[in-house]
Order: structure tokens, then sequence, then C-alpha cells
């Protein structure tokens, strides 16, 4: 099981170790500071290296190496699973993960490191419990705390650690009794040249917040459930249920949380909003090329397209771009080679462009790579599926909750390929 | 800011004492004038407690009356142990703030506890009153953290006070301790196994696998599974169909990390039958839709394995077939780590069974952005899945990622384009077109590795691209690197006689010759003789330079040996040399980088874990030899029957049952050649009868455990006497037809003294069957078998088992000339090509009418066996009894006729020990292998029996048998012989000892 945690920042700082187990020195991760050497890229470093006596099995997030030290024969994925959950409760405490939010709150992070993890096996890892257990600072309860001398800790049993339904707290009473459901769809596409798609899916994630007294059962059904035949549940839903009547039945964890994130694949399903025209092209023998890119709407039903941004990752050789664009603003970072035209909204009687000459290193040799072009952008009030709630009920409590579903989709990883 | 010059300040004051350097010091002086505590609400402010004497002011601190001050000291200390400062001075003080109301306060001092404790072992006693109280606490949340704080002590003298109390808490009221105390179980048990096993903790965790509570179970089996692994043959996680019941319902409630230990200990088991592995299955499959990723690969691993028991005709196994690939393909959408992780694991679904995601290959595109361990995992599973249907689309993708940035990444992408070429034939020539514009491209490092898969293109397919020759010539220049060079090189002298400069080319290779590597040097030496042989005339002063470097100027023993080789070949026999430098090569295929289907069944057993990342079986890397045991897939019951008939799929026992060891032929000659066969010696039996006794007593556990263990019982007559006080038998040379080869006169010795067959008869009984051709000799062909005589009829079962990694067929066999003419005949009738990890079972007539050649050993027979790969040859020893006809049994005037005529060298006699029959018994049993019993008497209370046996080239064999009655479980039996005594004594013993 995971035996020991150091975290380590992007310099190659460990400025916090703990162990659940017997004591693992530190010189242990001289050997992932070895492979960090040998990737290029913070993100490229390998998520298992195998030391002559430990495994390290490390996540990267939100520029902080998370290295767990394991010894004996470990799912990989539980430890990296479990890593992302540490790394998630920290956000939900300190509202950031970051180096500088860790050590603010070093006693804190002990505290729920060692209520996460006994031995090595998940103890408590579900973020209603351990805020029953660990009370979140915040600085109105420093200070009363300060003043009176009481503690960040509870007292008693988080009643949610044994019953059915781990994931709710017992006493739950609100004055405005609320439901939401956000649906969020993430395009991942790949574009080629010509403009066809090479591959493109969707997924799709339903985000809830929910604010419910007492004991509420929600069943939550949609108008087309066909199109999810891929999901992942949060364990509060009933799978049986599901399965037999394809509706989505459950207790609810109490505050945010992620309900199902499902994955629409087949091809004709998968509209893609976007089109972009590109010429990228360098002369031979000459230290300059060609930059020429526009954006247009395509399937977007009647909906707009905002929030645009594209960014292209330009050969080594580019020294810098005299670029115009005719909507929004672009900057070229001449280290990273990066190009960020920042657009905003489509509107298809005057679709954006950017164009101009890209200046090349003297003497450098014609760059052989196409760099891809990366796009995002939001489209607000649809579901690009076509997913539809259906309606929401609920069973168990008296009062009437008000409820709202909200719809957005996203691009993910969409990439267009010149 | 405050915190970064914190840091810095930490930084500086590790560095600056090595450094020594003022100016350094200079710094940490001025930042610490700015780094002075300030009012800040955060944690930050425990740091700053950093000097010397501030140690005091912490103890003072501690032993404050102030319950808030006392906190903030302990949250101090602790601060000051996070980054590895020793504060175990203030251990005494720490713990004088245990006994205390206040949680938070208790949770920081036990903090310390663990951490410390085992550098003050006698402090540490102090804390064990408090654990003890706090163990009956009415709170089960101080109960919970006592159990779960002591366990983590780890200090031997404590654990024996922590007993009692870890006793109540794994029978507590409230699971919550209960749960925690089966983890503390795990803890004490890697501190101090026998303790725990003397408490009897084991047998109490292993009760909590059947606690009401979700939770304690899957924590009992968590723990179970822990010390399961430092104790392999312990046998802890006994399951059976009940304890898999309530693993199943457990696995349903309880909270994620609980369903992967559940599902990873389920995986252990083997299911008695499909039924059984369907239900479990069924029970799972929901799992493969839990937002946990371990949740999800966990139960894939369970299907992978319990799918090899079902049927695939079941409608079952297609549905479970389809449930596998949405969960596999959600894997790839999650943070990139978890996808390095699932797509090591995918690679090795998908060799397994392929069809699960063949119709998925998109979601393995390449992105730009993904890690480069993304990129290239991608990459090896889109070759795996390269299939016709769509190929093109690969290719496309492929030829995409060659322009890619990171060099690495291309290079992978163009070998897989020549992967792609020789796995999918039909792709061949887009891939060697796709291969050609890129060459173009001139990208140095493009080109090499173009080259590199081009000639490996040529061996699979040879004679049919030699076109593009010209185009790679074109970038000889170009390439730099040795496995390019040495590719290139070959395809100059592979195909010198289609290029005209050939000789050109080679020779400017040869100038810079002593600054080649190895690799390079030795291509070289072979292609340019290559092209010598090819084109003599021109190249004869070439040739001779080059093997002057490489034996008179080179070091390399590799290199000068092959020059040798060469030199001499060329010298000594020209056409020789031709036939085997220009030998036609074995073809390449594709399978060249898949895992070893063991392996991979193996692995399959491991899905989810380290294992499957370095697709090595746990033995190669875990740490030490032990807790390994080797899992393999369980064997698929029955898929010819229908799934209705539960009982009809008997299984669960592991599939590599071992047949009964039979010694090998080596062995076997040894033995028999100790044998005595001198003349016979008279005396009386009685003497050495009674001694045989006291030696099969030694045996120990009496004459039946002697049955099926033929080795023991054959190595008994090793040092067996020769017989003795046999009755000088004078036996006629029977009727002796023209085509025996061999004259039976000039004695027994020469002749006879041979091995003897390996096998045992008895009606319709069989040798098992023994390894006549092991795969490593065979590149993958395994041929096992027996003989057996039925009816009259001779066959030969034979077990083919294909382990290489492609398909066999084309089966043929043939005999060589043997001393009885045993000749196959039907031909082998092997009907489907045999698949990689098939094995056929085939029963091959035989008849006796072949071609006869005396052999050595008598019963010696060379097999050859042809398939589509090769032609293999084996020898094997067949039993004689075989050859025994029906109709060999002599009338008593001729056999009393013949038996005088006998010459006295054709006589022998042989003494067989540990009998256990009756004279009755032989005679039936002998009978049954058609030696049978001509007549029988009794003289002076021994049983003699005379038995006659013909064999099928006509030549008569006959016998006296003397049995001495001697214990009631014990016969002392006697042989006379004639012709073919080894091979004959050894039947009648091995048909009269071991099978009654």
């Amino acid at each position: 099981m995971i035996h020991s945690l150091f975290l380590i920042n992007c310099s190659g700082d460990i400025f916090l170790e703990k162990h659940w187990k017997s004591v693992v020195s530190q010189s242990v991760c001289d050997y992932f500071f070895e492979a960090q050497e040998k990737a290029a890229d913070v993100e490229n470093v390998p998520p298992v290296i195998s030391t002559p006596h430990h495994y390290l099995i490390s996540i990267y997030r939100e520029k902080i190496f998370f290295v767990s030290v394991i010894q004996t024969e470990v799912p990989p994925l539980f430890v990296i699973e479990f890593l992302h959950r540490v790394a998630d409760t920290f956000q939900d405490y300190f509202g950031e993960c970051s180096e500088t939010a860790i050590k603010d709150n070093v006693v804190i992070v002990y505290e729920l490191l060692e209520e996460m993890l006994d031995n090595g096996f998940p103890l408590a890892t579900e973020s209603n419990i351990l805020k029953e257990l660990i009370k979140p600072p915040t600085i109105l309860r420093s200070v009363v705390n300060s003043i009176t001398g009481s503690s960040n800790m509870g007292e008693t049993l988080p009643t949610g650690q044994l019953s059915n339904i781990p994931w709710r707290r017992a006493v739950v009473k609100y004055t405005n009794n609320e439901a939401y459901f956000d649906v969020i769809e993430e395009i991942d596409a790949i574009i080629d040249k010509s403009g066809s798609t090479v591959f493109a899916e969707i997924q799709g994630v339903i985000d809830s917040c929910i604010k419910l007294s007492g004991m509420p059962d929600l069943s939550l059904s949609f108008m087309n459930p066909r199109l999810l035949d891929d999901v992942s549940f949060h364990p509060c839903i009933r799978f049986k249920r599901w399965e037999s009547e394809r509706v989505l039945s459950f207790i609810p964890p109490d505050g945010n949380f992620r309900l199902i994130s499902y994955r629409v694949s087949s091809q004709n399903l998968v509209a893609i909003p976007v089109y972009v025209k590109h010429i990228i092209s360098f002369k031979e023998n000459s230290s300059s090329g060609r930059f020429d890119v526009t954006i247009g709407p395509k399937q977007n039903m009647g909906k707009t397209v905002e929030g645009v941004i594209v960014t292209v990752h330009m050969p080594k050789a580019v020294l810098n771009m005299n670029l115009t664009s005719t909507q929004g603003s672009y900057t070229f970072d001449p280290v990273l080679k990066v190009l960020t035209w920042d657009i905003g909204k489509i509107t298809p009687q005057k679709l954006p462009n950017l164009k101009g000459i890209v200046n090349l290193q003297s003497g450098a040799p014609k760059p052989e790579e196409n760099p891809s072009l990366n796009v995002q952008f939001k489209i607000q009030q649809l579901a690009i599926s076509g997913l539809k709630v259906n309606r929401l009920d609920m069973f168990g409590e008296k009062y009437k909750p008000f409820k709202g579903v909200k719809y957005i989709t996203k691009a993910g990883k969409f990439q267009v390929r010149t | 800011m405050y915190i970064g010059k914190f840091w810095l300040l930490l930084a500086l004051r590790l560095a600056s004492p090595a450094l020594g350097n003022p100016l350094d010091l200079d710094i940490v002086k001025h930042l610490e004038t700015h780094c002075k505590p300030g009012a800040k609400m955060t944690d930050s402010k425990y740091f700053t407690t950093t000097k010397k004497g501030e140690i005091f002011e912490l103890k003072a601190e501690l032993n404050s009356d102030k319950k808030e001050k006392k906190k903030e000291a302990v949250k101090k200390v602790i601060a000051s142990m996070t980054v590895g400062k020793d504060v175990s001075a203030l251990f005494p003080d720490v713990v004088n703030c245990m006994q205390t109301d206040n949680l938070e306060l208790k949770k920081l001092v036990y903090l310390y506890l663990m951490n410390y404790a085992k550098s003050q072992p006698d402090m540490a006693i102090m804390a064990v009153n408090t654990f003890v109280k706090d163990c009956e606490d009415p709170n089960p949340l101080i109960r919970a953290l006592a159990v779960r704080t002591m366990g983590c002590i780890r200090v031997d003298k404590i654990t024996e006070y922590l007993c009692e109390p870890l006793r109540k808490c794994l029978k507590d009221e409230d699971p919550y301790v209960r749960k925690t105390a089966a983890v503390c179980v795990a803890k004490l048990h890697d501190i101090n196994a026998q303790l725990v096993e003397d408490q009897g903790f084991l047998d109490t965790l292993k009760d909590l696998i059947s606690d009401s509570n979700p939770m304690v179970v899957a924590n009992a089996v968590a723990a179970l599974s822990e010390i399961a692994e430092s104790h392999p043959s312990s046998n802890l996680l006994d399951l059976n169909p009940q304890s898999i019941n309530k693993l199943l319902t457990a696995l349903n409630e309880c909270t994620e990390w609980g369903q992967i230990f559940i599902l990873d200990c389920l995986a252990n088991y083997m299911p008695k039958d499909d039924r059984e592995a369907q239900s479990i299955c069924e029970r799972v499959t929901p799992r493969l839709s839990h937002a946990n990723s371990a949740v999800v690969l966990s139960a894939v691993k369970v299907l992978m394995k319990f799918m090899e028991m079902l049927s695939k005709d079941l409608d079952y196994y297609g549905t479970l077939l389809k449930k596998l690939a949405p969960p596999l393909v959600t894997l790839l959408s999650a943070e990139p780590e978890l996808q390095y992780v699932a797509l090591r694991n995918i690679n090795l679904i998908v060799q397994k069974r392929p069809e699960i995601l063949k119709h998925e290959m998109k979601v393995f595109f390449v992105k730009y952005n993904d890690p480069i361990y993304v990129k290239l995992e991608k990459l090896d599973i889109m070759i795996r899945l390269a299939s016709q249907a769509n190929i093109a689309q690969v290719l496309a993708e492929l030829k995409e990622y060659a322009t890619e940035v990171d060099v690495d990444f291309v290079r992978k992408a163009v070998r897989a384009i020549g992967r792609c070429a020789i796995k999918v034939e039909q792709s061949a020539e887009r891939c060697v077109s796709t291969l050609l514009d890129l060459i173009q491209t001139k990208v140095n490092y493009v080109v090499q590795e173009a080259i590199v898969v081009i000639k490996d293109i040529f061996r699979k397919y040879p004679n049919k691209y030699e076109s593009v020759i010209a185009t790679l010539c074109e970038n000889l220049d170009s390439l730099d690197e040795p496995e390019a060079r040495a590719a290139m090189i070959w395809i100059v002298g592979e195909y010198a006689e289609r290029i005209d400069n050939a000789d050109e080319l080679l020779e400017s290779f040869l100038e810079g010759f002593h600054d080649e590597s190895t690799q390079v040097q030795l291509q070289l030496l072979t292609a340019i003789v290559k092209l010598f042989l090819k084109k003599p005339t021109e190249t004869q002063e070439l040739v001779q330079q080059v093997l002057s470097l490489a034996t008179q100027d080179s070091d390399n023993p590799d290199l000068r040996d092959r020059g040798y080789i060469y030199w001499r070949l060329l010298s000594t026999d020209p056409v020789a040399a031709k036939e085997v430098v220009l030998a036609e090569k074995p073809l390449i295929s594709e399978e060249t980088d898949l895992i070893e289907p063991t392996l991979l069944d193996e692995l399959i057993c491991y899905i989810g874990t380290l294992a499957s990342v370095y697709h090595k079986p746990p033995s190669a890397f875990v740490e030490g030899s032990r807790g390994i045991v080797h899992k393999s897939l369980p064997p698929r019951t029955g898929s010819s029957e229908s799934a209705e008939s539960p009982d009809a799929a008997p299984s669960g026992a592991p599939p590599s049952e071992q047949p009964a060891v039979i010694p090998t032929q080596g062995d076997l000659l040894g033995d028999l050649l100790n044998l005595d066969l001198g003349p016979p010696v008279s005396g009386p039996p009685v003497a050495t009868s009674s001694v045989q006794m006291g030696a099969v007593d030694l045996l120990g556990g009496g004459l039946d455990s002697l049955m099926g263990d033929e080795s023991e019982g054959l190595r008994s007559d090793v040092g067996g006497s020769p017989a003795i006080g046999g009755t000088g038998f004078t036996a006629p040379s029977a009727v002796m037809p023209a085509n025996l080869g061999p004259p039976p006169s000039g004695g027994l010795g020469d002749l006879f003294d041979l091995a003897g067959g390996v096998g045992t008869l008895s009606g319709s009984h069989v040798a098992p069957k023994t390894v006549w051709l092991p795969a490593m000799k065979a590149k993958g062909l395994e041929i096992s078998g027996t003989f057996s005589r039925q009816v009259g009829a001779i066959s030969m079962d034979l077990l083919l088992t294909n382990k290489a990694l492609q398909v066999m067929s084309d089966f043929a066999i043939q005999f060589n000339r043997n001393s009885f003419g045993l000749a196959p005949a039907a031909p082998l009738q092997i009907h489907a090509p045999l698949a990689p990890n098939q094995t056929v079972e085939i029963s091959l007539p035989l008849n006796t009418v072949g071609s006869v050649m005396k052999m050595d050993p008598l019963n010696n027979l060379q097999v050859a066996v042809k398939n589509n790969i090769d032609v293999f040859y084996f020898s094997t020893l067949y039993p004689l009894h075989i050859l025994f006809v029906e109709d060999g049994k002599m009338e008593r005037q001729m056999f009393l006729a013949t038996w005088k005529d006998i010459p006295n060298e054709n006589e022998a006699q042989f003494q067989i020990k540990d009998c256990p029959l009756s004279a009755d018994a032989v005679s039936s049993k002998l009978q049954g292998s058609n030696i049978f019993t001509v007549a029988k008497r009794n003289v002076e209370g021994q049983d003699m029996l005379y038995q006659s046996l013909k064999l099928t080239n006509g030549i008569w064999v006959l016998a006296e048998l003397r049995i001495q009655p001697g214990s009631p479980s014990f016969t002392d039996l006697e042989v006379s012989r004639l012709y073919f005594p080894p091979p004959f004594f050894r039947c009648i013993q091995l048909l009269s000892s071991f099978h009654p």
C-alpha cells in the first residue's frame, strides 16, 4: 500500500513529506529528479518510476508533483486516483492547491493526510466526511478559535462513515432548498488539413449542486437516455434502476459533486461547431513565411460561439510574427513560440481573421513540422450531443425544491492540423 | 513573498556551511532580519521557531498550564517535524500532553508519537496506558483513533501491551472501530508476524470477512491480502462459494477503495465451473461504470480472467465483450497518468482479445499535446489494432505523426509504418510509398529510420519492392547512424546484382572501415562477400581487401572469426560458400513484438498492477522472491458442451496437470546397461528371495505405492541379481522369417543389451504421453505421444501443441526405416491450422509393412514431422508389446518341440522382483497384451508358467516364468527369455507389476 508521500515543487524542492509506515528517506526522490531531468518538459515525467527498493508513482497537478512511494505490488491506478483525491481535497479546503496554500495550512494538511490514509489504506476520502472531522480554515473561524480556544476538529464520529450512504451527512438543513444540474459537454476532436474530421467525441459530465434538507431521494430522467451508453456514475446512483429504466435514481451527497460522466463517440452524433481556414507556409531559402487563419461557425444550432481562443505552437525557428487581426488581440511568446489569439465572440457576418508575416531565424532550414492549432470555445445553453433532461422528481421529503438545469458546450482537446 | 523568503532562507542555511562562503552568510543574516515572525494567521508562523534556543522555549510552552498555549506549541513542534527537523528532544514533554479531552491536541500528539516512538522506545512505553484507556472510551472515534495510532508505533516492546486492547476492538460493537482494528492487525503483522499468529488475530480477521458491515469486510480483505503477500503459502484468503457470495454483496455497498480490494481478491478465486464464473461476472459488471478508474480496471481484470472459462458460443460471452469496450475507452479521457497505466493494460488486453477494441481505433489517435509517454503507448496499440479495414486511416495518421517535433515519437511513427507493412500484407505497397514520401522530406532521422524499416519490408516480401532501391541509394551519404548504415549495406549486398555500382557503393564504406561500429563492419563484410559471389569477376580485389581488414587489422573476435570463415569457404569450396552466404532467409513475421502467450496469460491475471505496467511477471521485479505465486488463467470449460450441463465441465484444477513421470530414456539406458546379462547362475532361489523381500520392505509404504510410479519400480531391478536357479531351458531358434535383418545368432549380448521400450500396457491401458519433441527445439511445435495396440491395430497417439506465435499448418509425418518396418498407415490428418497455444490430439494408425533396418536400440524409431515452418526430427523408443500379435499362442506340442531346439546361446534369464501377483493374475494380465500361457504346472510349491508370443514379423518368443509365492502380497517372478529379452523382459515386468 502507499508508504509515503512527497510533495515537490517545480524547482525540485521537497516541501512536504508524510509517511504512513516507517520513514523512507528523502533520497528516494533522487530517482524522481533523475527522471525529471531526462524529460524535457515537466508534463513528460513518466508516472511510474522504479527504483531498486521502491516504486514511485507520481501525478503533476497545479505545478506540484505528488510523489508517492510504494514498496509492494499495488495497483498503480489506485495510487494515482488517491493522489488526485488528495489534490482535490486541498483544492476544496484551501480554495487552491498550491505550494503556498499547503504551507500556510501545513497542520491541517497533516491532519487531512492522516485522516485520508491509515497504514496505506484509504480511510476517509469523501469531502463530506472529512469536513466533519476537520473543519476547513476560514478567516472567521481562525479568529473565533483563537479567542474561544475551540478547535478545528470534529469531536464526534461522522455519521456518514458507516451508513450505507457514506457520501451524505445526516442532519442537513437549508432554508432554501435547491437542486442545480449543469450539463457540460466538451468536444475532443482532431480536424485534418482539409477540414474533415479525423476523430471526434464528446466528453460530458453532469455536475450537481444540491442543497436539500433531510434525506431526499431524487430521480432524474432524460428525453433521450439512449445517447448515454458509456457512463461512469457517482456511487450514489442506483445502477439497477438505470439498467432497467434508464433513470438516474439517487440520494445525493450534500453540496457540489459530479453525478455522472459520459462519452458520446459515434462520429455522426458529434457536431463540429466551428471551422478553421488556414494557410501557414514557409518559403524555401528565405527567412519568412505566411500566416493566414480565419475561423467561422459551423453546426452551432443557432447559438453563438463565444470565448474563442486559438493557440498555435510555432516551430522553433520562428523568431517573431507580424500579424493583423480583424477581431480580438493576439500575443506571441518568442520564448515558448506560442501564438495566442483571443477572439471572443464569432459573428457570422464578419468572420475573424488573423494574417501576416512569420519571421524565421536567418539561415535556419525551413521548418518541417506543421504546427497544430488548438481552439477553445464555449456555447451557452446547448448540449452539443442533444442530451436533454426531462424531469427531476423528489421523494422522501415534503418540501418543494427549486430546480434548475443549465447546458454548456466547450471545446476540449480541439485540434486543427495544418 | 514572506513564504518565499522563508524557504530561500532555509535553502541557504543548508547550503552555506558547505560552501563556507562569508557572502552567503551575510545573505542569511540579511534575510533573517527581514523574516521575523509576522502576525499572520497562517501555519507558516510555526516554521519560524528554528533557532536552537527555541527548543527550550517550546519545552516551556509545552509544559504550560494553558491549553491553548500547549496546542500552539505542539503545532510548532509538528511543523518543525514536517520539514525534517529533529525535535525528538521534546518527546517527554509532548507525550505529557497526551492526556487531554481536546481531540485536536490528542491527534497532534499522536502524530508526533508515530514519528518519534521508534527512536525513543523507552519513552514510548509511557504512552501505552493512554492507549489502553482510550480503547475503552465511550466515543467510538477515540477508540478507533487509539487503535489506529498504536499500530503505527513500531516498537517491539509496546506491541505486546497492545494485544488485549486490539482484541477488544476487533469485537467492538461499532463497525468503525472494527474496521480500523482490522487494519491494525496488518500493521502489527508487519512489526511482529509471529505475535499476530500466536494471538490468533488472523482467525479473527478471517471471521471479519463475514461481518455484517461492508466496510469492515473490505478492510478485512485488504488487511488479509497485505498479510498474504508476505506469506504466499499461508492460504489466508481461502475462498469458497459462500465467502465469495459475501464479498460480492459487500462489493455493492462499500467505498470505492474497498471495492478495489474486494475485486482484486475475487480475481484470485477459481470458480468451479462456467456457471459460477458467469454469475460472478454478472455481479461484477456494474463496477465497469464506476467513476474511479482503479475500480474499473480491477473489474476488467476479474472479467478478463473469468471470461476464459466461458464458452465462446454463449450469448453472454458476446455481451460481456461488448460491455468491456466502453469503460476501457473512457479511461483514456482521464488524466494523463491514468491514461498511461490504462494504455499499458489495454496493450495486454488487445493482444489477448483483439475483438474487444477492434472498432475503437480512433480513440488511440495521438493529440499533439499528449505527454510523450502517452503518445508512445498509443502508437503501440494503433499498430496492434491495425487491420485491412482501418489501415488507410492508420497510415494517414502515422504519416502525420512523422512530421511532428519530438524526435523519439517521429522515429517510432516511422517504425510503426514498417510494422504495419509487415502486419497487413495488403497495405505493404501503400506503406512503402508512404515511406518513400518521408524519405523525400530529407529530414535526417526520418530517412534513416525509414531505411531501417524498408530493410525489414524487403525481408518480408522478397522480390517485390526492389524498385525503390535507387531512391534509397541517393541517401547513402546522409546516413550517420550505425543501424541505418548497416541496413543500407545489407540492402546493397542483398541486391548487388541489381545495383550497377554496388561495388563502388560498398567500396565507399570500406574507406572508413575501422571507424565504423561492429554492426556496420560485420554487415559490410557479409555484403561484400555476397557481392563477390554474385559478380566474382570485378570484385576480387574488394573482397580481398575486406577480408584482410577483418582478419588482420581488427581485434574484434566476432569480426575476425566471420572473416576467417568466409575466407576458408571461398578458398576451399566456392559452391558451398554460395550455398551458405546466399542461403534463403526465413521470413520475418509481424508477431516478433508480441508478448509470448504464456507470459501474456500470466500478465492478464495481473491487470491493473505494477506487473501490467512493466509487462513483466512480478517474479521478475518484486523485491525478494517472497510471495510470488504464479497465476494462470482458468481453463476454458467444455466449449463444445452446452452450458446447460453443469457437471459436464469439471474444472478448477490447474490446467497443467503433469502426467505421471516416466524416467527419461537416458536413465533407462543407463539402468539397463547395468543389467547383468551374464550366463545364468544356478543356485537355490529361496536364499535370495528372502533378501529381496527385505529389500522390498525397505521401500516402505507397501507395494501398492509402487503403482503408477514406474521409475521407482524400474530402478529397483537395477541392482537385482541375475536370475538364480533358473532351470536351464533350451529354446529352439524359432521360426525365423527371412525378411528380418538381424540374425539372432551371435549371442544375446550385442543384440540385446539394449535399452528396453518405455511403456506400459494392459488391455486398454496406454502409457502416459511423454514429450518427444520439446517446443524449443521445433520452433514452438511441441509433440508428445505414446503408442498403443488395440484389437490388432497399432497406433501412435500424438498431442501436438503450438507454442509459437504463428499459426501452423500443412502437417505431415514420416518414419525412418526401423527394425520392425513400422510405418504410418495413413497420412497425418490435421484438418484445421493449429492456432497459437492450441493443442490437437490425433491418433495415427501404424502398420508394419515399411522398410526394415536394424536399429540400435532395437525399438528405436526416428520420426520426421513437417509443417509450414520447417521439418523437425526426433526419435523415440516404442514399447515392444505393441508388436505382439493376437495369434501368438503356440500349441503345446509345438512349444515343447521348439523349446528343445533352442540353442543355448539364445537363452537368457531374468528375475523380476516386486511382483505382487499370483500366477493366474500374471497369466491373465499377460494375455491382455498378447503374451499367452501355453501351460502351467506346479513344481515344489512354485508355479511355472510357459508363455509364448509372436511378433509382427513372425518371430516367436518362448518363456518360462517361475513364480514363487512369498509373503501374501509378494510373488517372485522369474522369466526365461529367448530372443528379445531386454525389451521383452521389461514388458513383462511392467505388465505384471504395475497394473494389477
